[in-house]
């Protein structure tokens, strides 16, 4: 509280003003510019983020950074501002991956440049704004605002079936959002009046609507992890999304679900999240074993890549509703964890991609003869992807594991079928890929990785490693916040 | 010292960064320079605590604090007593050895600097596995070498059968994992650590919890977490019905079989179970299944063996059958004689395998044993040292293999929980085709007549010097390493690591008719083991050195069990139809019928339709014809009024 300076104001405006100056260079005739300003902004976006982490105060569990204005006065609707343990390192990964797609794009947008980097960067900012939110209403504006850049960036540079991709994507957020708007009607009705987040938290209210409220969240969130039986929409959107998109898609916008479950649901209703965690339980076990089996079959890298996502994002979901401190900070540290995997192993469809133009398994084999710096790389977060120990990958879900079994021997048992599973589907897609001879000329024509995937890989890398092998400085954070939310949850609001 | 127990896994991964990110711009010379170096620095280290060890000291002490979540601190530490000194020396020895032989055998090889970084990476993987004071790091590094060993199965990663076999080793030693990992989240959830020495401080407090898993069956806590750790060392050290990847891993460059498939990374399950002697010991029936495991994998791997003509897979299947040894001794609660075997075995089989592939690379990469004999006078360093390995694998007298098998038949025989009978059938049965696999090689390869073509017999030589110097100095403790039983085994050597109930204690019945290694060697004539290791070899010299045509006639008129030895009892076949085979349809009955029709067809799309198809009906009535809609009002109006009138 002692820092008087905006600085979540400036992490969310930022990237946003950077974002509108690259609209402003134009046709493709800037598009140089555009670039440059996209990649200064954004690199100044993660730069304005760094004193989030080191001004951060692990010893309490309150709203950090806060900032509040009146908005709406008619309404009590305020521009309330703050972070905790849970928000920051969401925030931190936002802001870090967007340079990294900016980066990505550099070569490969070759049309409407400026509109592609400046819908990123506003996106950026406006998922910081979704993560600080302490007020409902601006928080649900800025959610819904989300959809608005990822709906034009797969819906415009997309593959041949983006149009479907973006309207399936955009439905099914959307509706899945609507419900949630009248949660927070609800809500200031019955806290007379306030849309402040922190007031629901405190706020009693009976089990028969404490479940209609869950349900309710449930939908808006469930859509966005995205949960089992509502994940159709992922394969799609990232089949057709350009490189950039998937990234960002996967590291970013899937975790919106998870925060949401964790701002919103846990607290707001904890009564009922208990009521119902067994079926969430269930849920996302589905997830677990289910989606492992589908990627297994799948014959777009993509599509292979999107499902795993699904799969692990269940990790997410278990490690909630287990409602012990192995499962929700296993839970958090595998959000962030399949930030960094998932987009990486994004970039490296993406780098593929870019070379030969398809993303079907069968038209490649043997790419290390051609591009050994590339097979090493894409080693590594295969690795991780199948959550190998020294990787981030191991962490999350080895908690979640350990949290498990304290509830139910089988809920573990199956959670861990993802070590034989996910070591399938993704090495099984690395040896058709990666190894054998050389299967085609399209093949022996591949280069190996420039020095700026280079770059780009390389910071992934160090990231998940470091995770792995010291995951300790990104738990610390969430300790202060998570015991609170685990008295909290422990304690009925009925 | 503590800087010294960080050298011992530090220096190899350090020399694993180098050579595998700057290999090229150092070149092939520097990077074989710099690994050695740096592994022989973790060798030196590991002599100056074996020697602190021996004097005394032990230490068991984190490094960093990996992570704290709720009340548990997972930390990164070091266990220094006997056992890990014991198992330092042996896989910083071993790997020095084959660092050096690599030299040799990958002279031609395109990947030169990626294998010394691989081989480097396993040497620090498997120094943290042995060094480990926490199961965490114990994960860590059991699949860190499995990582390791996946790269180098699949090191000519242009061969369909090396990718295919890595894939699989992967697998199944996930398979195992997959248990290991149960295994140690429930004693997390019992003991509230996974420090070794909290966690077996406790362990007696828990020998009346019992567990219902499935309801109304209920376990021990105590059997299920010790069966579940077991399976992890199942897949590891490559027990029935893992065992399956093992023999496809030949599929690597033989160094690395040497190395990691032989002496030191398929020993991590049996290292692992005696490390966790304080549990096992508490469960009987896990003790039980152990015995009847390694009983199975004994005996049956060792009959493949005999039929086997590729010479690296006949000492892989021995490696199997060896392994099921070091498994039944752990299940008779023999832990000191299971490592003291694992010890001697790493050293006679690296010799076994370095002089395999020392004769693969005479032979232009031919490991077909029928197109081999006579190599005696060719080769006389790779013959004589291999000769000396398989008299130790056979288990004569005076040589390792000797004492350390010896002690493990005894303990078996004195040995007393369910399932001891067969285990003792088992052990008892393989001393016999153990020499005759053995010897069938050395005659088959050595002696006879040459069966080569002539260019090769032309171009035969002994190999290098960086070939048959490892090869020379495995032999000694080949020789020698048995000697040190009675200290080792039967005496206090391993007594602050290995924990034994008096009730299963049958290596100190044994140690106490211990008269020394020459009475040891001297009661052996009088015992049946030395007489079915002389009819073996006998048998191996009768049937391919001398009467080479019955094995002919023999394999026409045993037809259908040659042949279901030769197909390996069919388990391949049975497991790519039902595992592979069986998770592929599920996976994709889930994704085309779960996932295309039911949700994507039925609900998602279907939603959609039916707000297209009401759109549909709506817009029928919306004509834009003005007397359309004033008809529509004339009937409304009419409606209305009906329905206010009366």
């Amino acid at each position: 509280m002692s820092f008087e300076f905006p600085l979540l104001s400036l992490i969310i405006w930022l990237p946003i003003v950077f974002g509108i100056a690259v609209f402003a260079t134009g046709n493709d005739t800037n598009a140089q510019l555009a670039r440059w300003i996209s990649l200064i902004g954004s690199t100044l976006g993660f730069l304005v983020a760094i004193p989030l982490y080191s001004g951060f105060d692990i010893t309490t569990s309150s709203m950090q950074f806060v900032e509040n204005y009146v908005w709406f006065e008619r309404f009590n609707v305020n521009y309330h501002l703050g972070v905790d343990g849970i928000s920051m390192p969401l925030i931190l990964l936002n802001c870090l991956i967007t340079p990294i797609v900016v980066v990505a794009g550099w070569e490969v947008i070759k049309q409407r440049v400026s509109q592609y980097m400046g819908a990123f960067l506003v996106m950026s900012g406006i998922v910081n704004g979704v993560f600080s939110s302490l007020d409902a209403i601006l928080f649900y504006v800025f959610w819904e605002a989300s959809l608005i850049p990822m709906f034009l960036i797969i819906g415009i540079w997309g593959g041949p079936n983006r149009v479907y991709a973006a309207i399936k994507f955009f439905l099914y957020t959307l509706l899945g959002s609507l419900l949630m708007l009248i949660a927070f009607i609800y809500l200031y009705k019955t806290s007379e009046g306030s849309f402040s987040i922190e007031d629901y938290h405190k706020l009693s209210i009976p089990l028969t609507p404490q479940i209609f409220l869950f349900i309710a969240f449930l939908l808006a969130f469930a859509v966005k992890v995205p949960m089992w039986p509502v994940h159709t929409w992922l394969p799609d959107a990232h089949v057709e999304a350009p490189t950039g998109g998937s990234v960002v898609l996967a590291a970013i916008l899937l975790k919106l679900g998870g925060y949401g479950f964790l701002r919103f649901s846990l607290p707001i209703v904890p009564d009922a999240s208990l009521y119902l965690a067994d079926m969430m339980i269930a849920l996302s076990l589905i997830a677990v074993v289910y989606i492992g089996l589908i990627a297994l079959m799948q014959a777009d890298m993509k599509k292979l890549i999107a499902y795993s996502s699904v799969a692990h994002m269940g990790f997410v979901t278990l490690g909630f509703f287990l409602m012990n401190a192995y499962g929700i900070e296993g839970a958090m540290v595998q959000m962030i964890s399949h930030g960094f995997i998932s987009g990486a192993m994004f970039l490296c469809v993406g780098v593929l991609y870019d070379r030969l133009h398809s993303r079907q398994i069968a038209d490649y084999g043997g790419v290390v003869n051609k591009m050994p710096v590339f097979a090493a790389f894409f080693m590594l977060f295969a690795m991780a992807n199948a959550g190998l120990p020294g990787t981030s990958g191991f962490v999350g879900e080895f908690m979640v594991i350990m949290s498990a079994v304290q509830i139910n021997f089988w809920y573990a048992f199956l959670a861990a079928t993802t070590l034989i599973f996910g070591a399938a589907y993704t090495l099984w897609m690395y040896k058709r890929v990666v190894f054998g001879a050389v299967a085609n000329s399209a093949v022996e024509g591949l280069q190996d990785i420039s020095k700026r995937e280079f770059i780009l890989l390389a910071i992934l890398a160090f990231f998940v490693l470091w995770i792995g092998i010291y995951p300790f400085p990104l738990v610390e954070v969430m300790h202060s916040t998570i015991d609170h939310l685990l008295i909290h949850l422990s304690t009925s609001k009925l | 010292m503590q800087k010294l127990y960080l050298l011992v896994p530090l220096a190899p991964l350090l020399g694993s960064i180098i050579a595998g990110l700057f290999g090229r711009y150092i070149g092939r010379t520097w990077s074989h320079r710099v690994t050695i170096a740096l592994v022989f620095v973790s060798l030196m280290s590991s002599i100056v605590i074996f020697w602190d060890v021996l004097e005394g000291n032990s230490y068991n002490g984190s490094v960093y604090t990996w992570l704290v979540s709720g009340d548990t601190r997972f930390e990164i530490g070091f266990l220094i007593d006997h056992l890990s000194a014991t198992m330092m020396i042996v896989v910083s020895l071993v790997s020095l050895m084959v660092h050096i032989y690599t030299i040799g055998y990958m002279h031609d090889d395109p990947g030169y600097q990626r294998f010394f970084s691989y081989i480097s990476l396993f040497t620090f993987s498997m120094m943290m596995l042995v060094m480990s004071n926490n199961f965490l790091q114990l994960f860590f590094g059991w699949e860190a070498v499995g990582l390791v060993s996946y790269l180098l199965i699949g090191f000519w990663y242009t061969r369909p059968t090396a990718i295919y076999a890595n894939l699989k080793a992967f697998l199944v030693n996930r398979v195992g994992d997959f248990g290991f990992l149960l295994g140690i989240a429930l004693v997390l959830m019992h003991f509230g650590t996974l420090d070794y020495t909290l966690v077996f401080e406790q362990a007696p407090g828990l020998i009346e919890e019992s567990i219902e898993i499935i309801p109304g069956i209920s376990w021990l806590v105590i059997t299920l977490i010790c069966i579940l750790l077991f399976i992890g060392a199942m897949g590891k050290s490559a027990q029935f019905p893992l065992h399956v990847w093992l023999p496809d891993s030949m599929e690597g460059p033989t160094p690395i079989s040497a190395l990691i498939h032989a002496a030191t990374m398929v020993t991590a399950g049996i290292f692992m179970v005696a490390r966790m002697s304080p549990l096992f010991e508490l469960s009987e029936v896990a003790l039980s299944t152990i015995l009847v495991v390694g009983g199975i994998t004994t005996l049956f791997m060792a009959l493949i063996a005999v039929v086997q003509t590729d010479i690296k897979r006949v000492v892989a299947y021995s490696t199997l059958s060896q392994l099921g040894y070091m498994t039944v001794a752990l299940g008779a609660s023999a832990y000191s004689a299971a490592i003291f075997h694992l010890m001697t075995h790493a050293f006679f089989k690296a010799v076994l395998f370095l002089g395999a592939g020392s004769v693969i690379i005479a032979m232009h990469h031919e490991q077909n044993m029928q197109k081999m004999g006579g190599l005696k006078k060719y080769m006389p360093i790779t013959y004589w040292t291999m000769f000396i390995a398989a008299l130790a694998s056979a288990g004569v007298p005076g040589f390792s293999g000797f004492f350390s098998k010896d002690a493990i038949i005894e303990a078996v025989h004195f040995a007393d929980i369910p399932g001891v009978g067969f285990a003792y059938f088992c052990v008892l049965a393989t001393v016999f085709v153990t020499a005759l696999y053995t010897f069938r090689l050395i005659f088959m390869t050595f002696h006879g007549s040459p069966r080569m073509d002539d260019h090769t017999r032309e171009h035969l030589h002994e190999s290098p010097w960086v070939v048959t110097l490892p090869l020379v100095v495995l032999a000694i403790p080949t020789i020698a390493a048995g000697w040190f039983i009675g200290p080792v085994v039967f005496g206090e050597y391993f007594k602050d690591a290995i924990y034994v109930l008096p009730q299963h204690d049958a290596i100190t019945r044994l140690g106490a008719e211990f008269t020394g290694i020459f009475g040891m060697i001297l009661h052996a004539f009088s015992t049946a083991p030395f007489w079915l290791s002389i009819a073996g070899i006998f048998t191996a010299w009768y049937l391919y050195n001398y009467r080479t045509d019955i094995p002919g006639k023999v394999k026409t008129s045993c037809g259908p069990i040659y042949t279901l030895l030769d197909r390996k009892y069919y388990i391949d076949e049975l497991y790519s139809w039902l595992f592979a085979g069986g998770t592929r349809s599920l996976g994709t009955v889930l994704w085309k019928v779960g996932d295309v029709k039911i949700i994507d067809g039925f609900f998602v799309n279907g939603t959609a339709k039916v707000v297209s198809l009401t759109a549909a009906l709506v817009r029928r009535y919306q004509t834009g014809y003005i007397y359309h809609y004033a008809f529509t009002m004339i009937i409304g109006i009419f409606v209305i009024l009906t329905v206010w009138l009366y």
